[in-house]
Formats: C-alpha cells, sequence, structure tokens
C-alpha cells in the first residue's frame, strides 16, 4: 500500500514553493516515513526551521510547526525542548543556515548533546537567496558569487558534527530516499542530539551554473561522487578529495574505536538537567528545614 | 528583639520576581553587569523545577526563550548594552510572531564594549528602536528596590497580556545595590498569563482578530498544531505578501498598546502641585533628582518631578500639558540626551527643556541638578 | 546610632574579601541597630586582582541618593584601590590604610590617619589573609562607634559560614581591638602594630 504522505501534510498548503525536482522533497518524504515509523502522535512534534529553502518544509507539516531567524533554528528548538523534554523537536536545516550563520549554535547543540534530530539539507548552495556559495560549495565550482570558482574550503557536516559532540551522525543522498528515511529513524529513535546530512541537488541555482542545470544531471553528479563509508576508511585524502562520504559516522557501536567516537557525550542533556533539578530541590528542602 | 532581616540587591530581585511571577525558564549568556540576574536563575529556577540554559551566545539566548514561551513556559532572559544589540533580530521575531517574552538590560555605556563596569541609561531609544521595522514597545525603568520586583512581575504580566517582548530596563546602580527590604505578599500580587484559546483546534487561528487586538495564544504540543513565523503572515499564520493584511496586522499590533497606554503607563508625580520648574527623570537618576528637588525647595524654588515607572509607552497628554504650563523641563539622564529628544518635539517651543547629559560612566549627583535648577531660577 | 547619617568604604584588590565587610556592616546597622542602609559594591573590569570597593550608606531614615557624596569612613587595603577609590572624603573623616601604601592625602588631612598592615594581622594571628575583612569591620566598630560592639559581633556571626564562627568572632574582636587603640591615641596619625592586635584575656 502507498504510504499516506497526506496524513503528516498540511494539503492546503500544497502545491510546494519548491522547483520541480528540487532534493528536498525527497528528504522531506524520508523524514514523514520516518516519523511514521515511530508511531508519534503529530501533536507531541515540533518542526523548526531556519531560513532558506528547508526552512519552509515545515509549513506543509502538520504538526507544530516554526518558522525562525536565519541560521537560529537550532536556538528555538533548544528551548521549546527544554521548556518540554517529554515531547518530541526535529529541526530541518540547510548548508547555510546551519553551518555558516548558525554555525556556532550547530556546533554547540552538537555539544549539549540534548535529544533532538536536525536534519540537514546540503545542496552546496545558498538556493533561496540567489545561489550565492555556502561553506559546502566545493572548491573550483561557480557560484552567484564565485564567478572565478570557488577557493573557500568546505566542511564536512558529519565529521563537523562529530568532533562537537553529536551522538548520531549519518549522511545519504537524495537518491537514496529509503536509506535517508533509515537513518532518519535511527536518528528519532537514538536518545541524543543526531544530525543527518541529506546531499541534495540545487539544479536551479547551483546546477545551472555549472552545467548540470536539470534533477537529472545533478542528481547524477552526486551519485558519482558517493563513497561509502567503509570504503573511505581505507583511502587516501588526495583520492577523497570532492568526495561524498555516506553512511553512519556515529552510530554507538561497541566495536567503534576511541578515533571513530572519541567525544561521544557521555549523557543526554535533558536527563542531565534532570538531575540538577533533583539536586537544586534537595538542596532546597534542606534549606527549609 | 532581632527583625528578620533579607538584604536583596537589585539582581536579585529581577530573579526572584520573575520566579514568583511564574517563569520556569531562563535562557541566558554571561555579560557585565547583567550576570548576577543569570547566577541567580541557575540556582533558584531548578528549586522550583524550571530550566536554566547558559547558551552559547547572546541570540541563542534570545532564540531559546521564544520556544520554550511558545510551548506556554513564562520566560526571561538578561542581558546588557552589547547583548541587547545582538539579540535585536530575534526581539524583531518575537514582535512580530506575538511571542511573550521578558528582556532584562541592565545597561551599561556604549557604542560597542564602552564601560562594561560602569553605570549608564544608554538603551532606552535601543529598547524602542533597537530590532528593524516598526512594533509596539513596552519599557519599565524602576527606581527602587521594591519596584524592580513589583515592575518585573508586572512586565511578566504586561508581556502575557499583549503578547509580546516587554523590555526591563535597569541601570548599574540599582542593579548592584543591596538593601533590606520588605517584600509584598506574594498572595496578593497580580499574576496574570496570556490567554488562551477557547474554540477547538479546527477553529483556532492563531492571529485571529475576532477576540480582540490580542489573540489568544495556544501553548505547542496542546493539540493545536498551529505555524508560527517571522515573516508577515495572515490571521492563520501563514506567510502572505498581500499589502491590505500586512497593513493591517501592522496597525493590530501597534495599536493594541497604543489603545491601552494609558492603562500601561505609569508615572510618579513628586511635588508637582505649585511646580513651576519639572523634572523628567527615570531610574536611578530619578533618585538624585529627589534629592536635588528637596535641597531645592528648601530655597524657596518650586520644583517638582514627573518620575517615570513605565518609560514607553509615555504619558503623552500629561507630558503636553506639562510642556505647556512649565517655567523650563529639566531631564537628567545618563546617556545624551535619549528621552531629550522626545521630549523636545512635544514641547516645541512652549517651554526650555534643560539637559543633563553624563556618559562618564559615575551617576548624576543631586548637586549637578540642583545647579540646573538654580541656573533656571 | 549617634549621627542621623553615616557614609562608609571598603577597598581592596579582588579576592581579598573586602565586599565582605560592607555586607556585614549594612546588614549590622539593619538588623540590630535600627538604621537603613544600602551596600553597593564595585568591581572594576578584573575582578581578580583589580580594584574592588564597597560602599555603605547608612542613614536614620529613608535613602533616596543611593550612592555616597561625602564618606565619613574610607579603608583601603591596597595601592590600587587607594588610588582608584580615595575620593569623596570628607575634612574629618577617618582613613585607615595600610602602612606599606602611599596614603598621599595631605591636602584635606582627615581627622584620622591609621595605618595598619590587617593583611599580616589576618595571616598571622588568624592564619587566612581572608580574615582582614572582619578585622576591618571591627575595626571601624572600635573606632567610630557608629556600631555597638555586641551588634557587630552578632552581624559577624550571622554572616559567617557554618562551623568558621568561632574564628570570625575571634577576627572582628582584633579588629574592634585595633579600631579602640586607634580611638584612644591622641595622635593624628595612629600606626598600629601586630602587638595591638593580641587580644587580652578579657576580651575572649
Amino acid at each position: 500500500m502507498a504510504f499516506e504522505y497526506e496524513k503528516y501534510l498540511r494539503m492546503d498548503k500544497i502545491p510546494h514553493l519548491w522547483c520541480p525536482g528540487c532534493g528536498i522533497g525527497v528528504v522531506l518524504k524520508a523524514m514523514l516515513r520516518a516519523i511514521d515509523n515511530m508511531g508519534w502522535d503529530k501533536n507531541d512534534i515540533a518542526f523548526v526551521s531556519g531560513i532558506g529553502c528547508t526552512s519552509r518544509a515545515p509549513g506543509y507539516i502538520d504538526c507544530n510547526t516554526l518558522h525562525t531567524t536565519h541560521g537560529r533554528a537550532l536556538t528555538f528548538a533548544t528551548g521549546i525542548k527544554m521548556a518540554k523534554p517529554a515531547k518530541h523537536v526535529i529541526i530541518f536545516s540547510g548548508d547555510g543556515d546551519a553551518t555558516a550563520i548558525g554555525g556556532n549554535h550547530f556546533i554547540h547543540a552538537c555539544r549539549r548533546n540534548i535529544d533532538m534530530t536536525l536534519v540537514v539539507v546540503n545542496n552546496n548552495t545558498y538556493g533561496m537567496t540567489g545561489g550565492q556559495h555556502s561553506p559546502t560549495t566545493p572548491i573550483g565550482y561557480k557560484t552567484s558569487t564565485t564567478s572565478y570558482g570557488n577557493i573557500d574550503p568546505t566542511f564536512d557536516i558529519c565529521l563537523l558534527a562529530k568532533a562537537a559532540g553529536a551522538s548520531y551522525v549519518a549522511r545519504s543522498t537524495v537518491n537514496k530516499g529509503k536509506v535517508l528515511e533509515k537513518y532518519i529513524t535511527k536518528g528519532l529513535e537514538h536518545k541524543g542530539f543526531s544530525v543527518i546530512v541529506a546531499t541534495a541537488n540545487c539544479h536551479t541555482q547551483f546546477g545551472r551554473k555549472n552545467k548540470m542545470g536539470d534533477p537529472i544531471s545533478s542528481r547524477k553528479w552526486i551519485e558519482t561522487r558517493e563513497i561509502p563509508l567503509d570504503k573511505a576508511r581505507n583511502m587516501k585524502a588526495a583520492e577523497l578529495e570532492d568526495k561524498i562520504i555516506t553512511g553512519e559516522f556515529i552510530s554507538e557501536e561497541p566495536e567503534q574505536t576511541y578515533w571513530e567516537n572519541y567525544n561521544h557525550p557521555i549523557h543526554e542533556y535533558t536527563e542531565a538537567y534532570q538531575g540538577i533539578i533533583e539536586k537544586a530541590q534537595k538542596k532546597s528542602e534542606g534549606e527549609n528545614k | 528583639m532581632k527583625k528578620t532581616v533579607r538584604f536583596y540587591s537589585g539582581a536579585e530581585l529581577v530573579g526572584k520576581a520573575a520566579i514568583d511571577a511564574g517563569c520556569s525558564y531562563f535562557g541566558g549568556y554571561p555579560i557585565t553587569p547583567s550576570s548576577e540576574i543569570a547566577e541567580y536563575m541557575s540556582i533558584h529556577l531548578p528549586k522550583h523545577g524550571g530550566t536554566y540554559m547558559q547558551m552559547e551566545d547572546e541570540i541563542a539566548a534570545m532564540g531559546s526563550i521564544i520556544g520554550a514561551s511558545l510551548t506556554g513556559a513564562k520566560v526571561l532572559t538578561a542581558t546588557s548594552g552589547p547583548g541587547f544589540s545582538l539579540k535585536q533580530e530575534n526581539i524583531g521575531y518575537a514582535y512580530m510572531a506575538e511571542v511573550p517574552c521578558v528582556i532584562c538590560n541592565v545597561m551599561r555605556g556604549g557604542p560597542s564594549t564602552g564601560l562594561p563596569t560602569a553605570l549608564a541609561q544608554a538603551d532606552i531609544m535601543q529598547a524602542k528602536w533597537g530590532t528593524h521595522g516598526d512594533h509596539p514597545v513596552i519599557a519599565l525603568t524602576p527606581a527602587y528596590l521594591e519596584e524592580i520586583y513589583e515592575m518585573t512581575i508586572k512586565a511578566f504580566n504586561l508581556a502575557e497580556t499583549y503578547r509580546m517582548p516587554v523590555m526591563l530596563l535597569l541601570d548599574e546602580v540599582i542593579a548592584h545595590l543591596s538593601a533590606a527590604i520588605e517584600l509584598p505578599d506574594k498572595e496578593l500580587m497580580v499574576i496574570k498569563n496570556r490567554r488562551k484559546p477557547l474554540v477547538p483546534p479546527e477553529k483556532y487561528y492563531p492571529y485571529d482578530t475576532a477576540y480582540g487586538d490580542v489573540p489568544p495564544m495556544a501553548n505547542f504540543f496542546e493539540g493545536y498544531r498551529y505555524h508560527v513565523t517571522g515573516l508577515s503572515h495572515d490571521k492563520t499564520g501563514f506567510p502572505t505578501t498581500d499589502p491590505d493584511l500586512v497593513q493591517a496586522d501592522q496597525e493590530r499590533q501597534i495599536r493594541k498598546v497604543a489603545s491601552k497606554a494609558d492603562e500601561i503607563y505609569d508615572y510618579e508625580s513628586y511635588l508637582m502641585k505649585d511646580a513651576k520648574i519639572i523634572i523628567f527623570a527615570y531610574g536611578s537618576t530619578a533618585r538624585a533628582a529627589r534629592v536635588a528637588i528637596d535641597n531645592a525647595r528648601k530655597l524657596g524654588i518650586q520644583v517638582g518631578m514627573m518620575r517615570f515607572k513605565v518609560l514607553w509607552p509615555l504619558p503623552e497628554a500629561e507630558i503636553l500639558k506639562i510642556c505647556s504650563k512649565a517655567k523650563a523641563i529639566i531631564i537628567p539622564e545618563m546617556n545624551m540626551g535619549q528621552l531629550s529628544e522626545v521630549i523636545e518635539r512635544y514641547a516645541a517651543d512652549r517651554t526650555k527643556i534643560m539637559r543633563i547629559n553624563h556618559v562618564g560612566g559615575v551617576p548624576i549627583h543631586p548637586t549637578d541638578i540642583l545647579n540646573v535648577i538654580k541656573e533656571v531660577v | 546610632m549617634k549621627v542621623d547619617h553615616y557614609e562608609a568604604r571598603f577597598a581592596g584588590v579582588g579576592g581579598q574579601g573586602v565586599i565582605l565587610a560592607g555586607k556585614i556592616l549594612a546588614y549590622g546597622m539593619v538588623s540590630f541597630e535600627g538604621c537603613q542602609a544600602i551596600e553597593t559594591p564595585t568591581y572594576t573590569a578584573q575582578v581578580r586582582g583589580g580594584a574592588t570597593k564597597v560602599d555603605v550608606v547608612i542613614d536614620k531614615n529613608h535613602i533616596e541618593y543611593p550612592r555616597t557624596e561625602n564618606l565619613d569612613f574610607f579603608l583601603s587595603l591596597h595601592q590600587k584601590s587607594l588610588s582608584i577609590y580615595y575620593k569623596e572624603i570628607k575634612d574629618d573623616a577617618i582613613v585607615v590604610v595600610d602602612p606599606n601604601l602611599n596614603p598621599n592625602i595631605p591636602k584635606n588631612m582627615p581627622q584620622k590617619l591609621v595605618l595598619v598592615d590587617l593583611i599580616e594581622i589576618a595571616k598571622k594571628e588568624m592564619g587566612k589573609t581572608l580574615y582582614s575583612a572582619v578585622i576591618a569591620v571591627g575595626l571601624f566598630a572600635g573606632i567610630t562607634k557608629i556600631i555597638k560592639e555586641s551588634n557587630i559581633q552578632k552581624a559577624v556571626i550571622d554572616n559567617a559560614p557554618k562551623g568558621t564562627e568561632m574564628d570570625n568572632l575571634k577576627a572582628v574582636k582584633i579588629g574592634i581591638e585595633l579600631g579602640k587603640k586607634a580611638l584612644e591615641s591622641k595622635e593624628k596619625i595612629v600606626i598600629l602594630t601586630i602587638e595591638d592586635a593580641k587580644l587580652t584575656d578579657s576580651n575572649d
């Protein structure tokens, strides 16, 4: 039986504003299926976004939805989760939103390891503002602000998340909706801060400037650069330049070595804060005696 | 017999009053001279089951309180000049999305890093115009410890009543001093909560003007599943670019405070009856002014004061009245004349405005004010 | 209190604990002397090692202007705080400074200048320099008589961390003794040494 996306969408807001063939649709569908896998009540879910193409996703989702300021989605989400730790908070962001203007919030959300799930759609550009280069635009590529070719080195969002302390980190691409669904589901199940990166096409802004102006060629470009994590482990750095390494970067597997999992937080934040409340209340009782 | 004496600093009273008003979430970032408020909250909020979050920066602190407020929590952040600047984009968001929150700014000099540990009243205009675009504004300027307590509670009440950010502007003099004060009976304090929708979710619109200029607000996770955005929106909460709707929404937001200004503004008249010279003052500066007035009265000078406990909105009609009868208006401020500029517009040419502007980081002394009073005479 | 209004300042550098002196004095005046008191600590940019002070404004009635205008009493444990905060001093004020410091006070000579090394006394007599602040309030009480000896002792005990009451009491008594000696002295400039800090049996 076909999946009933209507169950989770505000159908009166469709059609959406994204370009035909945009990669965000694949990620959104994977996310809705993942939520369905969890069997959560829609009333218990908050969807939070920042600014950019991805930021419009919550508007289409029939949950508690919050479209915030550029880069700041994680800060609003943190307030929601800490005020209501029992509820589910999902953040939908892009490469510019999460790692440029929101870079500070990104690393600190990872560090705190609050039980929230962040999905980053990485399309290597600022799509909504006209295709400027982002922290993930590969070197040499053209954008509306790198007409002579980009010289800015890139972030690997997964390695950044891992180093900063996120406790579930995975990446796949919009060519693999089912894998994305699996990773997002695992992220939602995971108690801690999870980051799922979905490498996506922006043929309209990024593709057109780099001779792949249609969805097919843009997605082909992604497909040909994909290297599974297992294979990448044995490859030299030079061989991995411009590649998209996919897989689970941290998944709490006991066999992982220190170096694979060196900054893995030891506790989930809302639970740790509950401990603070108990300590404070105990102290308070002592004072009142 | 020993009295039970409890000393409170201004900063502690902000925290205590916030908790007494029902605040359950504080998002902050350390900045002098407001850090004492964060420290107080980090100790006392968890005792009441609330949450203190020290965020990674000022912007995050502001974002987090908006998020928490949307779930129904009463929220507070505290900062000082440069941090207040950083918070401004998200403060604008809270105006646009109509999210109740209280922002306490222990003012210091500027621009930029200024005098971090010295006092000023430098942000009264930033409180009004700091974020981009137009919006209503409520800013409170207590002058005494008892007032800090009362007005912090009032700030929460106003934020909840009008669904908007409310500014609590302290200067370092009253934030850092400690004295023994008696707090009002908590049971007798009026505590207001946001109006929640009475309609079922399918009939709920987050910006429904059918219920007046302040629409009822549903909490996240309570079955209403609505959308919140910083974009201009219609009554459903979804973005719109319809010029008529955007215009109407902006006008309503300004109106929700403007139409109730006479219920919001608050001032104290001191020896105004026969006064020919009037002092306009707010915050700790008013205390120096009061001493100056007492001393001037001893010399037979008829001088009085209008002290603004709420700085924005101002009591316009009363100010206009004073402007047309006063021989002179003296405005002492620890800035370069931010209130004076406003009052000068009211006064036009009807009376003389005398400014006293100190920005060196030290308080305005009663003698400084008395000298200007004598000058007028 | 024998006067209607009194202003005192305790200054030092961060870490010396002078702020506590102001806290204790204000508490004592309100709790046991029926006065109003406002206590305002001031920190400079660097808290540790930077100049700090605490001002205490005391009045029999409501205090409108909360800052100091004319200091009746000034005490500094450090040159830094002496240089920055030696101002607003009344002509007849009592000034207490460390003898190693350069008071540079000739122009408006106070009624009494007391030179005493409170840090050294705290170290020798109490084993901890931190007690210099408590010794300072004791000295204040002994020399100014603004607060009764018994009342400053009660104030010190009420503000002492649990388990340190007796040590604090000893420190304040040392201070009172020093203050009394300074008061009794006919000299305008009084030099107190560690010998003056010895408690006699009757004090214990």
